[in-house]
């Protein structure tokens, strides 16, 4: 803390709302802005007066992230005292997340707990009697940053960090071995060995930062798997989302032979629709490789929507509901949504039969239209309580994820290093930067660590 | 029989000891050095070499300030390496093996050429303390010696105990007397102490070994040496020897294992894992078969050997057999057995930067006493605790390094902040910036600072100068003269470096991979340049180090900046953590016992965590 990085984070509550503020504070916070930003009136950013707000596109290249509105701030009259930055945006915590990721890619830091206030208090925007409450504000709200970092580093991650910290660690001791104990009789690790080491930590830093939660999977679609009885509407629905008649559709059952996707766009989250053949058992060969693919097709998904015609609810219940026992039980970490189509045709006690059996039905016409927004507010729901994790998502923090960029790019600087026959002293601080943040995840690291990793494993000393 | 009052009473005669002394007294302060024996002063109590991997930084930092440890080197080396020289130049050590006997005989000559310096041997028993400053010291026949500050070098004498076998005796050194009483004291007075153990190899006859059985380990064919000032090259050396340990050797030492007092429990204390006796390591490390054994001289003339690798306090018995089991150690004859020694120690965390006590004003301590282990280590906390000690009772500022301006400062700062549970030995990765420390730089970093303080004298500060003006006017040649592609192709096309199409700057040529001095000088313009300003190796040298690593150094230097501005952060000394409730327990506990001067200081306390720091942070206001 207090170094003359810029930082962001977050300065609205995290989570959905109507519009989130995303603060920017530091020397490079107005520089840096202007570059990503596209006034709609073709203003540059940079050569704006302090206290004034313009609406434009934040861009990242040529890709439109969001229309915004951005309030400039020039340091001392702003929070932090430093110059500000505050980009209102959309509410969407994928809007939010797509934003922050692009100035951290671009030299910003996540701000800490407490620091734009700590910041604030420093450039003496706050009176000396205000210490004692932003002291609180700071421990308190570490402890309950860190306790989400815990809470986060669950399906592994904390286990993986830990392997890879100790990889790095490694990795790291074997270098000093060599340029501290270089007069020790001791086998030194040959280069090949480090080249396969640094493949290794690269690769799975690699695979820990693009599992990074919900940003990953969003920016692929979030894969929805419509399943149901033929003919019970699936491609029906299906338009009425698209809003176009994209899949085949008849009254035939079980016209829909291949699976079909689309992504639509809802509150700016892409979703990607598999349209699938149901599980209706069946002798038909053909259907039947349709029924595999569907199984397949759903091991890949998000989100189960399990689609049900209302009117057959009252004769078939029992073996609906078997269904959704079935499909809860093979696909347990994956939320399930049923939905029960042509409403229009039911009356009252339908509605209610269905209400009453089917914890959280949803009930809809897709043909009519009704019920369709209902839906698609039930799944940007699972989206903004973070509910879309699959076993292969770890990296759900963003400072995790900052950091693990960053560790990741002196890696790679080691490896360049590597390649050139760079002496070890010179690479070391390059992985002593990794190591650095590595600690920003698991805490900090000393050089004491590397000595006694060196004298745990090798017989030093005349 | 003694002037009424000192400035500095430097009590003990070791590395430690004797440049505290040389120190207080060039800059002017009245000085007396007390020692238990004048015979023993700059005595090389282990093995009879200087400098190393870190150590040899830390000796060039010494000398550019303005101490004496690597004038007397240079003055009595009968080998000379530069270690790591395949790595990058930061890991560039010097070493030297030493001739003990001059070592120590320069040693006192020096001494006795420091203008200021009184002398007086004797054994001081405890300290004259008047509420909470020291104000002299009382010997063992109960003279009161007065002084305004007292530095405290005991080395390894302070209840000394040396352990062979299941004997044990007192003495701070093989066949010297321990010192005693003054751990009694400062423990009465609130000091916390502790022990700490090291040990020793045996010495034997070189007449007895069969060198022709051995591995010749010569010293460099260009030496170089220690001192910034002109003392004088290596002209002819002795070499060194290297033999193995066997399984037979390690079979001999486990029978003495029961009567070792390392593993019946007899010695309690921790000794340096990085120096381990020969029974730790094939103890510890039983999967290995042989173990290296270097065979020192120790002196031009003399027969006698230091046998570097086989520290034993096993019983003289189980040495001699074991020994004599070693390839060329067959007929051997021994001057005297390896033996380990337990001391006391004080806790470094009572210090503060400038290793005065935070108890008792005046009191300085440095060496062994702090809980460190090497010549290198304790000679520089003596410097520092001199200079500081002077400083002070002339109410002058003082004399801290930081930890991206010397190893010293390292060290001093890792002593403090952290204390040490083993004997502390520098590493090179103990230093953040280790880069920035360089063995070539030691006086560019240092000899200005040794100048300012009065230290360092005006002929040092011009040599600096010197090579400072002349490496830079070299380095801008290499950033504005261009080189045509028909005088460097073809030294690139040799390298295997891809050619350049058109003119290019030196510079960037320069900074290539694998491309060196020694090509750049193939270029006429640049060995002209060279020849024209009459530039030496050590301007060559550096001018090459700082075009070569100049993006590393400076990516450093940025690094090194960001902590220097919360070094600039100070904490009032009358800090009360314990109203700062938004602080973690553990944090309040640790920065009311550590009491650092500085935020980048807390921040670097085991248990103070980065909020804790924010916390501070606020409460230190702007």
């Amino acid at each position: 803390m207090l170094s003359d990085d810029t930082i962001i984070a977050l300065a609205t509550p995290s989570g959905a709302g109507a519009i989130a503020v995303i603060r920017i504070s530091g020397k490079e916070s107005i520089a840096l802005s202007a570059k990503h930003f596209r006034s709609v009136s073709g203003k540059n950013l940079a050569k704006q007066k302090s206290h004034t707000i313009h609406l434009g596109h934040i861009v990242d290249g040529k890709r439109v992230l969001d229309e915004v509105l951005v309030s400039l701030f020039k340091g001392p009259h702003s929070y932090t005292g430093e110059d500000v930055i505050e980009i209102s945006c959309h509410g969407s915590p994928y809007i939010q997340q797509e934003i922050i990721q692009l100035f951290i890619r671009k030299g910003c830091r996540m701000a800490q707990a407490g620091e734009f206030t700590l910041w604030a208090f420093l450039n003496g925007k706050m009176d000396l009697s205000q210490a004692e409450a932003v002291a609180d504000l700071i421990s308190s709200e570490n402890e309950a940053s860190h306790q989400v970092a815990i809470q986060q580093m669950r399906g592994g991650f904390s286990d993986e960090i830990k392997r890879l910290r100790e990889e790095l660690l490694n990795f790291a001791s074997l270098i000093e071995l060599e340029l501290d104990f270089s007069e020790e009789d001791i086998e030194f690790a040959d280069r090949d060995q480090f080249k396969a080491l640094l493949s290794r930590i690269q690769l799975v830093l690699k695979r820990l930062i693009d599992s990074f939660a919900v940003g990953n999977v969003i920016k692929n679609g979030i894969p929805v798997a419509i399943v149901g009885e033929p003919n019970v509407g699936k491609s029906t629905l299906l338009n009425a989302l698209l809003n176009e008649d994209r899949a085949l559709v008849s009254e035939i059952p079980g016209t829909t032979r291949d699976t079909v996707e689309d992504e639509i766009s809802i509150g700016g989250i892409g979703f990607r629709f598999i349209d699938t053949a149901g599980i209706r058992q069946t002798q038909d060969v053909v259907e039947g490789m349709g029924i595999q693919r569907t199984f397949e097709k759903i091991d890949t998904a998000q989100v189960i929507l399990y689609l049900i015609e209302s009117v057959k609810f009252s004769g078939q219940g029992t073996s609906f509901k078997l269904e959704i026992e079935k499909l809860k039980s093979k696909y347990p970490q994956t939320p399930l949504v049923v939905v029960a189509n042509k409403m229009d045709l039911l009356d009252a006690e339908g509605v209610s039969q269905i209400k009453n059996e089917i914890e959280d039905a949803l009930l809809l016409s897709a043909k009519k239209g009704t019920g369709v927004e209902a839906l698609k507010s039930k799944l940007l729901e699972f989206v903004n309580t973070g509910a879309l994790r699959n076993n292969e998502t770890l990296v759900t923090n963003s400072r995790h994820y900052n950091a693990l960029l960053k560790a990741l790019e002196e890696v790679e600087k080691v490896q360049w290093g590597m390649e050139n026959g760079i002496s070890g002293d010179l690479l070391a601080i390059d992985i002593r930067q990794a190591l650095y943040h590595f600690g920003e995840i698991t805490g900090e690291i000393s050089s004491d660590d590397l000595l006694g990793n060196i004298f745990a494993n090798f017989c030093i000393g005349k | 029989m003694f002037q009424e009052r000192y400035d500095v009473i430097v009590v003990g005669g070791g590395h430690a000891g004797a440049e505290a002394a040389a120190a207080s007294a060039n800059m002017g302060s009245n000085t007396l050095l007390v020692t238990m024996s004048l015979q023993t002063i700059g005595q090389m109590s282990c093995n009879p070499a200087m400098g190393g991997i870190a150590k040899g930084q830390i000796v060039r930092e010494i000398d550019a300030i303005g101490g004496y440890s690597g004038i007397i080197t240079d003055k009595s080396a009968i080998q000379f390496k530069m270690l790591n020289k395949s790595k990058g130049p930061a890991m560039w050590s010097p070493r030297a093996q030493n001739d003990r006997m001059r070592f120590a005989e320069e040693w006192r000559l020096a001494l006795e050429a420091t203008p200021n310096l009184d002398f007086y041997q004797e054994m001081v028993k405890g300290l004259l303390v008047e509420g909470n400053r020291v104000v002299g010291v009382r010997t063992s026949l109960g003279i009161d010696i007065k002084g305004k500050a007292v530095v405290l070098t005991n080395g390894t004498f302070l209840n000394g105990l040396i352990h062979i076998g299941d004997k044990q005796f007192g003495g701070g050194r093989a066949g010297e007397r321990a010192a005693t009483g003054i751990t009694e004291q400062l423990t009465d007075f609130g000091f916390d102490s502790g022990r700490m153990k090291t040990g020793t190899p045996p010495r034997v006859d070189g007449r007895s070994l069969d060198y022709s059985k051995m591995i010749v380990q010569p010293g460099d064919s260009n030496p170089e040496k220690f001192s910034y000032l002109d003392t004088v090259l290596l002209k002819e050396q002795r070499d060194c020897h290297m033999t193995y340990t066997s399984p037979q050797v390690h079979d001999l030492l486990r029978d003495g294992f029961d009567r070792s007092p390392m593993f019946n429990g007899r010695i309690k204390s921790i000794g340096p894992r990085y120096c381990p006796s020969i029974e730790d390591k094939i103890n510890r490390f039983a999967d290995k078969d042989k173990h290296q054994i270097f065979v020192e001289p120790e002196g031009w003339h003399t027969v006698e050997v230091y046998v570097n690798g086989f520290s034993t306090s096993l019983p003289e018995d189980i040495q001699y057999k074991a020994l004599k089991s070693v390839k060329g150690f067959e007929e051997v004859k021994f001057f005297r057995p390896g033996y380990a020694i337990e001391y006391d120690y004080f806790p470094p965390t009572q210090l503060r930067h400038t290793l005065e006590t935070k108890l008792c004003e005046g009191l300085y301590f440095a060496g062994q006493i702090n809980g460190t282990t090497g010549y290198e280590e304790a000679a520089s906390q003596g410097l520092m605790a001199g200079i500081n000690a002077h400083l002070k009772i002339h109410e002058k500022e003082p004399f801290v390094l930081k930890r991206d301006e010397a190893y010293i400062g390292v060290l001093i700062d890792d002593l403090i902040t952290k204390g040490t549970e083993e004997p502390y030995r520098m590493f090179t990765s103990r230093a953040e910036y280790r880069t920035l420390l360089r063995q070539d730089n030691a006086d560019l970093r240092l000899t200005p600072k040794g100048y300012k303080i009065g230290l360092a004298k005006e002929n040092r500060l011009r040599r600096m100068e010197e090579k400072l003006n002349k490496s830079d006017a070299f380095i801008s040649f290499f950033r504005d003269t261009s080189v045509r592609p028909e005088e460097i192709n073809p030294i690139l096309d040799s390298l295997d470096s891809s050619l350049v199409k058109q003119s290019d700057k030196m510079f960037k040529v320069f900074s290539r991979p694998r491309v060196t001095m020694d090509h750049m000088l193939q270029l006429d313009s640049v060995s002209d340049f060279v020849v024209e300003n009459n530039l030496d190796r050590e301007v060559l040298e550096q001018t090459e180090i700082q075009v070569k690593y100049s993006g590393y150094i400076k990516k450093e230097k940025n690094n090194a900046d960001k902590l220097n501005r919360l070094e600039n952060v100070k904490i009032p000394d009358s800090f009360d953590y314990s109203k700062l409730k938004s602080l973690s327990f553990e944090a309040r506990e640790k920065l009311e016992f550590i009491r650092p001067v500085t935020i980048s200081q807390a921040s670097r306390i085991s248990g103070v965590s980065p909020s804790d720091i924010s916390v501070l942070l606020v409460f230190l206001g702007r």
